[in-house]
């Protein structure tokens, strides 16, 4: 690991209790998703981490405990320096605070997030639907459990019994 | 979900000003089929009078689930979902890809095939910038610019027929290297290309740069302060162009951009005027790397020759069975890459175009997750506009270059 990142997940372990990883140079810290909001406004206000690259999720299912991986990529440009945050979540109606109050970016990231995860930021400002169909609800298509769907071939004789049970098609 | 849904103003209510319910201000929908959003973006426009008190931009309609696409799809056979994310920069996104994929299973790239992805991605940046131009220019009802811009686009095409076939969605840069070697007339068809592009950014420079109707519509107008700016994740020329100077091919080199020599191009201002000026430095810094790159294009291998990883090429199939065997195995069944996850970012036109891949130990991604530039580029856009008219808010979006299957993904 590089001297000066070292250091940052040094405070990061004294302040928080965080363990780390690291795979192919890059550093994976575990942060407890109560201390996660704490982390974020630490580094970005001691450690000079501006740039909040990317914020999503990966999700381990059929492993239900844990399920979720909170993904937050920093960026620091006055160090030159870049740290990857997650957060564990278990199964059922996953919840984390919002971060748009340290990084707005993480405004439209966080409710990317809930429609594709279902995996709720609280106390974000304007939770609408982002991505997905007004009235988009409850199903969360990057979940590992939606299965990959495909457009069925609509002919003249089943093509009101196909729109029939097909999504949006008459909107 | 059989009807249309009645959308109540009680959705957005935060997002609007007390005004907007009493019917002071008027609510006005820009999108989602108006020529100057480039594609299919919805903004939500709170005026009062021409003045813009609100903007709710509204994405999501070029949607098509790529990221989830290509979680049921190997390593080999997802690449080409990476072509249709950003439609203006496909080498780029292939690019990026790659070296996340190579990345994740710790593959090398051969000296020449690697130079080869830096010619093809400078390339790209000014095919981007190009097309950003020609619609930034129509944007400002300068329809000259755009025919202009097209012609050098063409050239930029056919050269990338030339090499892989097809002059859009090309899936050249493959992990381990390249698909194959660029053919004779490669070298040519680019310096030919280097010889004319300079004297036509000339060309767009003297139509646009000092033109008075351009300079009234373009400085001072959606300042964005740097500290702002990184707030919402903004990169690429536009963060350049807000003073802030990180170009990743610069601070963080791959593919050997170390090698060249060349310079960022940043503007203080943070106006529109700004973001013009240094996408049209940029282009003048692609063609001096394309120029050094070709100059010193080593000869050898293009791919890896790593055969758990890279298919062979295709004359050996004829003659050896072991590789008959590796590209049967590797088209039908992938290889597998570990489990664990890499972020690999690189400097698009657009900005750090980020893929976060996880693998899962065997033969297709867990998750493939793409940070586009465009998306957060975008969201900054309500600050920015606000208190401006709604012909200047053409222009701020025309200058904030978005590409809709960038931000939809």
């Amino acid at each position: 690991m590089d001297k000066k990142l070292e250091i940052i997940v040094q405070a990061l372990q004294d302040t928080f209790g965080v363990t780390f990883e690291e795979f192919r140079g890059e550093v994976h810290v575990f942060v407890k998703v109560e201390n996660i909001i704490e982390a974020l406004t630490l580094l970005r206000d001691k450690y000079d981490f501006e740039l909040l690259s990317a914020l999503t999720a990966i999700d381990f299912w059929p492993q239900t405990s844990p399920r979720f991986h909170v993904i937050y990529q920093l960026t620091s440009l006055a160090r030159n320096l870049s740290l990857q945050l997650r957060v564990v979540l278990e199964d059922g109606e996953p919840h984390i605070p919002t971060a748009t109050g340290v990084y707005e970016v993480a405004n439209w990231r966080e409710r990317e997030l809930r429609d594709m995860f279902g995996i709720v930021p609280d106390g974000h400002p304007d939770l609408r639907i982002l991505l997905l169909p007004e009235g988009w609800e409850d199903k969360h298509p990057l979940r590992k459990e939606f299965p990959l769907g495909y457009e069925e071939v609509q002919f003249t004789f089943n093509v009101d019994e196909i729109n029939a049970r097909k999504h949006f098609a008459k909107d | 979900m059989s009807q249309l849904q009645e959308v109540s103003v009680d959705k957005f209510k935060h997002l609007v000003s007390e005004r907007a319910l009493t019917g002071e201000t008027m609510l006005l929908n820009m999108g989602p089929q108006h020529p100057s959003t480039h594609g299919v973006l919805r903004l939500l426009l709170e005026l009062d009078g021409e003045t813009i008190i609100n903007c709710i931009p509204d994405i999501g309609y070029l949607h098509t689930g790529i990221e989830k696409n290509i979680e049921a799809k190997t390593y080999l056979k997802a690449e080409v979902m990476s072509d249709r994310l950003d439609y203006m920069n496909n080498l780029g996104n292939n690019l990026a890809y790659c070296m996340a994929v190579e990345k994740l299973v710790d593959l090398d790239v051969p000296e020449r095939a690697q130079t080869l992805r830096v010619i093809l991605a400078e390339l790209e940046r000014i095919n981007s910038h190009l097309v950003w131009l020609g619609s930034f220019g129509l944007d400002l009802a300068a329809m000259s610019v755009f025919l202009y811009c097209f012609r050098e686009r063409e050239m930029i095409l056919d050269i990338k027929e030339l090499i892989g076939g097809q002059r859009m969605m090309t899936t050249y840069i493959r992990p381990g290297g390249l698909w194959r070697d660029v053919p004779v007339e490669f070298e040519t068809a680019v310096r030919n290309f280097l010889k004319i592009m300079p004297k036509r950014i000339d060309e767009y420079e003297a139509l646009m740069t000092k033109n008075p109707v351009f300079l009234d519509r373009l400085v001072g107008i959606g300042i964005l302060e740097p500290a702002v700016a990184l707030q919402y994740g903004v990169t690429g020329p536009m963060l350049r162009a807000s003073g802030v100077n990180w170009d990743l091919r610069k601070v963080r080199p791959y593919m050997g951009y170390e090698q060249y020599d060349f310079h960022v191009p940043v503007r203080s201002e943070g106006d529109t005027y700004a973001r013009y000026i240094v996408r049209i430095e940029e282009m003048r810094e692609s063609l001096k790397i394309i120029e050094q790159a070709l100059d010193k294009l080593p000869l050898g291998p293009v791919r890896s020759d790593n055969r758990k990883f890279v298919p062979p090429p295709r004359s050996e199939l004829g003659v050896s069975m072991e590789a008959l065997i590796h590209h049967f195995k590797l088209w039908t069944e992938g290889f597998p890459a570990p489990d664990g996850s890499v972020y690999q970012a690189v400097e698009s036109p657009r900005g750090e175009l980020g893929v976060l891949l996880a693998g899962d130990g065997g033969a297709k991604p867990r998750r493939c997750h793409w940070r586009t530039p465009s998306f957060d580029n975008l969201s900054v856009l309500p600050k920015i506009v606000k208190g401006h008219l709604v012909a200047d808010l053409v222009a701020i979006l025309a200058a904030v270059d978005i590409v809709l299957g960038d931000i939809d993904r």
